[in-house]
């Protein structure tokens, strides 16, 4: 909230309608419960009624022989082209704030 | 009044990551190898800590920040050893931060410690995302818990660089595939160290130890 509340008082908004942000599904984040805090703590600032507007992105891993990127299955992360299992995350780690809406 | 896009394009976790630096410079400055141990609850991070307390103690002078939602019971057991030792409670927070490490490092004689463990609390899932000015990022994943972990966690088994793999000891009680579990831990992360170990036993432990004295000697030497 303190990033959302720099940026619109730079912009010197009023009054901030709605927060932009990207998460992985890596990244732990549970929207509602944010939401249930943002609320709490927004009160009485500008920020106060703002709606939290998650973009979730998908965990992707690339195979790190052959380059192809896939979503994994729950319990076969090896590459569907060449079987490598050599892999790493590409991603499904995000946790940023994309944007905000201000007036 | 016409509404108005902010583009912001920041971290939100950016004021955590600054705080952890500020930590790491301040450990840096003394000389400190820093060991920030994660894993879910009972895997045996404390075990661990005790163990390689008592081995070491003679050799390097270490101190503990313990990280738990509440109690001290940890953080009796690493004072019953005479190791300086700082307890957060995260008061129902499921992790550390850079700014509650930052209030422990301010409690303890950092003049007078070469080695700092700092367990966090027991989650696999947000200790991950909080940088807190380590030099070296431990997890331990102990063997009932399950050779699937790494699939249900990969971030953490992927940003760690040593797994402890506990409880070696109950092997013949349970259908833990160690090979399996490698594959896909050494697949995430290639440059993983991986140490079998059981705390209970003493299995595996000199292993660790050795590693841990190589890196205390490595960073004297920086």
């Amino acid at each position: 909230m303190s990033l959302a509340l720099e940026k619109a008082t730079e912009a010197q908004a009023k009054k901030i309608i709605s927060i932009n942000l990207v998460v992985g599904e890596l990244s732990g984040v549970v929207g509602d419960c944010v939401q249930f805090y943002f609320d709490a703590i927004s009160r009485g600032t500008i920020a106060d009624g703002a709606k939290l507007c998650f973009e979730t992105k998908p965990t992707q891993i690339r195979c790190r022989k052959c380059q192809s990127v896939f979503t994994p299955a729950d319990h076969e992360w090896s590459c569907p082209q060449c079987h490598e299992t050599s892999v790493e995350i590409v991603t499904g780690r995000e946790c940023y704030m994309e944007s905000i809406e201000v007036e | 009044m016409a509404v108005k896009v902010i583009t912001v394009g920041e971290k939100i976790l950016g004021t955590n990551d600054a705080k952890a630096e500020e930590n790491k410079k301040l450990l840096v400055r003394h000389g400190i190898l820093t060991v920030n141990i994660m894993s879910s609850p009972g895997a045996g991070k404390t075990s661990l800590i005790l163990s390689t307390i008592k081995r070491l103690s003679k050799k390097a002078r270490i101190a503990v920040i313990e990280g738990d939602v509440a109690s001290s019971v940890d953080a009796d057991k690493v004072n019953a050893l005479g190791i300086p030792v700082v307890q957060i409670n995260t008061a129902g927070g499921c992790h550390l931060d850079a700014f509650m490490v930052e209030k422990g490092l301010h409690n303890l004689p950092l003049e007078k410690v070469d080695l700092l463990f700092i367990e966090n609390v027991g989650n696999l899932i947000c200790p991950n995302n909080y940088k807190l000015g380590e030099d070296i990022r431990l997890m331990i994943a102990s063997m009932p818990e399950g050779d699937d972990k790494p699939y249900k966690y990969p971030a953490m088994f992927a940003d760690t660089e040593v797994v402890v793999l506990n409880k070696t000891d109950l092997q013949p009680y349970i259908d833990f595939d160690e090979k399996a579990f490698r594959k896909v831990v050494i697949g995430l992360n290639p440059d993983v160290i991986i140490f079998p170990v059981s705390c209970k036993t003493g299995e595996g432990m000199p292993a660790w130890f050795d590693w841990l004295e190589a890196a205390l000697k490595n960073k004297k030497n920086k």
